[in-house]
């Protein structure tokens, strides 16, 4: 028999995870082929996972609720899916799919959303909260003045984090798995020992924020023991690198239901683990990607208690559990390991699926290899989502960073970002032309509007006022971002998370408009056409005829492309201007998520011809069946949008049928990589992608229990397709499906 | 990027483009701004991608196309020929000559029988004369073929056809198009008879057989 001698040859004398990665990282050249099947036990247990969230979806969307505990760190004892096929273990709760109630964002939402399920909190919890416990979502409304609540009942600005966990921060997973907690909690005593006076508002918050990771952190320990996982420690192996770094996770989303909670970027730390385990032969590929597939499926099985009005928002129960893949080190070597396969290669062990948001970071150097492979689960599976690297690495600064949510770059362990929804930018062009006041409510919104009252639109005049009304909704949008942070922080702060960042981190506000090529082609209507507005006796506008032609947003035509750039510009230059909690750094997103439903119902007629009530195109999309000069025009267009101008991310969804891409697959994988390479060549950031035909999404409206997995991707997510409402199936379905590039 | 030029003097019973045979037809579009489309597009063109001209029949309009691919070539654009082979006069020499990286011939028959039943026109030879004349300039080429059961995907007729090329250099590969008959609407909307009704798609293991014949004969045979 042969011996095999153990040596350790792992460099850990490291003060960061990124010195880790960049000592010990294998980049893999090499093709997919190396990739093995889903092992025995991965293929059990996830048939016991796949008929649980069959039972969940007969069941109304929800397989059980915990209305007994307040879910936290280390309050559930352990819960298994089939404990002996098991090798990556971990629940939220004590059950699979259970969900678990987490009230300090908002206890309303937890109530409404029990009730929905006929179900109520037990009387302890509704004695505390009702009488006790004041939560973050009370905090926000003590503040709030009339002004904002005024546009945020309008809708004008839709989605704010103000009655639920507000998400976004990455923990950095892997310090768990690296250094062990024991090491974590005496380097936040050290930091918290160093905060001293003078005792001003910004000190004191902070050691108490300190004081709080370091009690997060020693419930990480005790949830482990829960495991019989001695977290204190590090990793020693493959294994345990994965458990460690999942468990760390799971830490956060047992206290956090915030709309995104990202993963970061794991794979690349994570194959040093296997590398090490591979060469010294205590595992083979099977084990590999036996972690990763169970991985994998945990976190597919991540679940937050949600209210039904919040599927409007966010339709399809995400949870952003958003895992960035690929991407160059500064140093000009790729973070693409084998593990970036084995990731990717669970959309074909476990089928296709919206969670993990498997998010691959595209440059132009990455491997040919790889490049292909991701080309070819693209097409494959419409699960994955890219971004653009070399745009973000070179102008953010850091290699080692994750995607926040959908689209947003967040530099790992070293920055966080405040959730900040949007604003609705196509009610706030409809305040230009009606004297500042709300187009459905006829409510004064903003002053120094005059109304106009010519028979023809007048584009200089409207474009005055459209600034006019930028600025002031800039402001009230601030003041509500303001007090959400800061009474998020004081009531629901995220001390798991916060526990495996550094110690007073950098901090971006992420702020965002949706309504975008609304108002270019509005403003486009009224720059080259003439546009007729239709008043009610109120003085109101509620429809407008067109006569003539205009160029539309969407078909490489700078004349209205450039309205689409100089919204954000402005816009983002307002926001800039105004005072942030914690000093953090404004930035902006354009980016929807599938509230471009919700937005389009809350918005009356506008001047490029879209009727009161019709869905937005999501994200920096063109609207619609507007973008006629094929894929490419549409996707040149979308990149004339300055990353510098909205460094939280710009959204694009793109779907195109198979055979427009080529005759045959290998063709298809070609072009797609070839597609990508030249539209971030154009300095654009995100794309969504989707290869499939309209016949497939409307054969599964027919028959969705013929399309259990049929996963597609939406503005910076994916969801399962029969996950979404019937409306928006239609809207996804009256999306641009481009047949030719 | 695929420019679909109008006009052809082939009526080929399978044209999945039937509306663009007629030479009287299409919209017109200056040459410099097709130039300007390309130039948008180029960083997504990757490293086999480019200007593909095909039709109707590109060749009928081959000054034009000298103009286009000459300004293309200036601008380092990867240039496509997608033609049946059936003119050959002075202005195609010279786009092929100079200007042209890659023609994709298509091959409709190997007998002139077969040809002038799925053409409608005489001269099978025409195609082989043009891809003579491509093999003695040394520049690539692909070949085309659709593969019909029992029209053109005959075991004696994949082997005339490899018997006709197998000593050519620059051919890298031939191309199968296997028939399908989503063109049909086309037909019907423009109002004229498919005469192909009773032809029927190939079965896999015809497929693989055809790929299996050509394979003895080309470098690298690819069904679309």
């Amino acid at each position: 028999m042969k011996t095999l001698e153990v040596k350790p040859s792992l460099d850990k004398n490291v003060v960061s995870v990124k010195e880790f990665v960049y000592k010990n990282i294998t980049p893999y050249y090499g093709t997919d082929e190396f990739l093995v099947e889903p092992s025995k036990k991965t293929k059990k247990l996830w048939e016991v996972c796949k008929i649980a969230t069959q039972e969940e979806r007969q069941n109304n969307g929800v397989r059980s609720i915990d209305t007994e505990t307040i879910s936290g760190i280390a309050n559930f004892k352990a819960g298994y899916i089939d404990k002996e096929n098991e090798v990556i273990v971990g629940l939220q709760t004590d059950e699979l799919l259970k969900r678990a109630m987490k009230p300090f964002g908002g206890y309303k939402v937890v109530l409404k959303a029990l009730q929905e399920h006929g179900l109520e909190p037990s009387k302890n919890i509704q004695n505390l909260f009702s009488k006790y416990v004041k939560t973050h979502n009370d905090g926000v409304f003590d503040a709030y003045n009339a002004e904002i609540k005024k546009f945020r009942s309008l809708g004008f600005l839709t989605g704010l984090p103000d009655n639920y966990a507000r998400g976004r921060v990455i923990g950095d997973y892997r310090r768990v798995a690296l250094f062990g907690i024991e090491k974590l909690i005496n380097d936040k005593k050290l930091d918290l020992e160093n905060i001293t006076g003078p005792m001003c508002d910004a000190t004191i918050r902070l050691r108490e924020e300190v004081a709080e990771q370091i009690k997060a952190l020693k419930d990480m320990i005790v949830m482990g023991n829960h495991y019989d996982l001695d977290l204190s420690r590090p990793a020693q192996n493959a294994r345990e690198a994965v458990q460690w770094t999942y468990m760390a996770y799971l830490a956060a989303v047992k206290e956090q239901d915030g709309a995104a909670m990202s993963l970061g970027n794991v794979s690349t730390f994570l194959d040093i683990f296997i590398e090490e385990d591979l060469k010294n032969g205590v595992i083979t590929e099977v084990e590999a990607q036996e972690y990763i597939d169970q991985f994998v499926m945990k976190l597919r099985m991540v679940r937050h208690l949600r209210m039904a009005a919040y599927d409007e928002i966010f339709a399809g129960d995400p949870t952003w559990v958003t895992e960035a893949i690929g991407g160059m080190l500064n140093d000009g070597r790729t973070k693409v390991t084998k593990t970036a396969f084995r990731f990717l290669h669970t959309l074909y062990n476990l089928g296709p699926s919206p969670e993990p948001n498997i998010t691959v970071l595209w440059s132009p150097l990455l491997p040919d290899n790889f490049k292909k492979y991701c080309a070819k689960v693209s097409i494959d599976t419409s699960s994955i989502q890219f971004e653009n690297d070399d745009l973000m690495r070179t102008s953010r600064g850091s290699d080692d960073y994750g995607i926040a949510c959908c689209v947003s770059y967040q530099e790992i362990g070293k920055q966080i970002q405040f959730f900040g929804a949007r604003t609705n930018l196509a009610k706030t062009l409809l305040l230009a032309i009606n004297g500042g006041k709300c187009e459905i409510t006829g409510t004064q919104m903003v002053n120094g509007i005059e109304p106009c009252t010519c028979e023809y639109l007048d584009f200089d005049k409207v474009m005055a006022n459209f600034k006019i009304a930028m600025k002031q909704v800039a402001g009230v949008y601030n003041d509500a971002m303001n007090i959400i942070h800061y009474m998020h922080d004081k009531y629901y702060y995220e001390k798991a998370q916060m526990a495996l960042i550094d110690t007073n981190p950098h901090v971006n506000i992420a702020y965002g408009i949706a309504g975008l090529s609304i108002v270019a082609d509005s403003l486009s209507a009224i720059k080259y056409a003439k546009v007729k507005p239709i008043r009610n006796d109120q003085g109101l506008t509620v429809d407008y005829i067109i006569e003539g032609e205009f160029p539309k947003y969407g078909n490489d035509d700078d004349r209205v492309d450039i309205f689409a750039h100089n919204a954000v510009k402005d816009f983002n230059n307002e926001l800039k201007k105004l005072p942030v909690y914690k000093n953090a750094e404004s930035t902006m997103s354009v980016l929807t998520i599938t509230s471009n439903v919700v937005y389009g119902k809350k918005t009356g007629a506008t001047p490029d011809g879209r009727d009161k009530g019709v869905p937005f195109a999501p994200g920096a999309n063109p609207m619609h069946g507007r973008d006629t000069n094929g894929a490419i025009a549409s996707l040149n267009s979308v990149a004339k949008i300055d990353y510098n101008d909205s460094l939280d991310g710009i959204s694009n969804t793109f779907s195109i049928v198979p055979k427009s891409l080529g005759a045959n697959k290998e063709d298809q994988i070609n072009n797609l990589a070839a597609t990508l390479t030249g539209y971030f060549e154009h300095g654009a950031q995100h794309l969504n992608v989707n290869v499939l035909d309209k016949e497939t999404l409307l054969d599964a409206m027919e028959h969705p229990e013929n399309h259990p997995q049929l996963t597609i991707r939406v503005s910076g997510y994916a969801v399962n397709f029969i996950r979404l409402t019937r409306e928006q199936q239609l809207e996804v379905i009256t999306r641009s499906f481009h047949e030719s590039m | 990027m695929v420019i679909f030029l109008q006009g052809c003097k082939l009526k080929c019973l399978y044209c999945h483009n039937p509306d663009t045979i007629d030479t009287h037809g299409g919209t017109e579009y200056e040459i410099e701004d097709l130039v300007q489309r390309a130039i948008k597009m180029k960083s997504y063109f990757g490293n086999n991608g480019g200007v593909t001209v095909s039709g109707g029949e590109p060749m009928l309009q081959a000054k034009n196309i000298l103009t286009f691919f000459k300004r293309l070539k200036e601008e380092n654009i990867h240039t496509n020929i997608d033609t049946n082979g059936r003119v050959l006069n002075h202005p195609v020499m010279q786009v092929l000559d100079n200007y042209t990286d890659l023609v994709m011939l298509d091959i409709k028959h190997v007998t002139e029988k077969g040809y002038q039943y799925i053409t409608g026109k005489k001269n099978a030879q025409t195609s082989f004369n043009f891809a003579k004349y491509r093999e003695d300039s040394g520049k690539k080429m692909w070949l085309r073929y659709v593969l019909i059961p029992e029209i053109t995907n005959k075991p004696e007729l994949l082997h005339a056809l490899g018997e006709q090329f197998k000593n050519y250099k620059t051919i890298e590969k031939i191309e199968l198009q296997p028939y399908h008959k989503l063109g049909i609407h086309k037909w019907e909307a423009l109002g004229w008879t498919y005469e192909l009704n009773d032809a029927r798609e190939n079965t896999p293991e015809e497929l693989a057989q055809a790929a299996q014949i050509l394979s003895t004969y080309f470098k690298e045979v690819k069904i679309n």
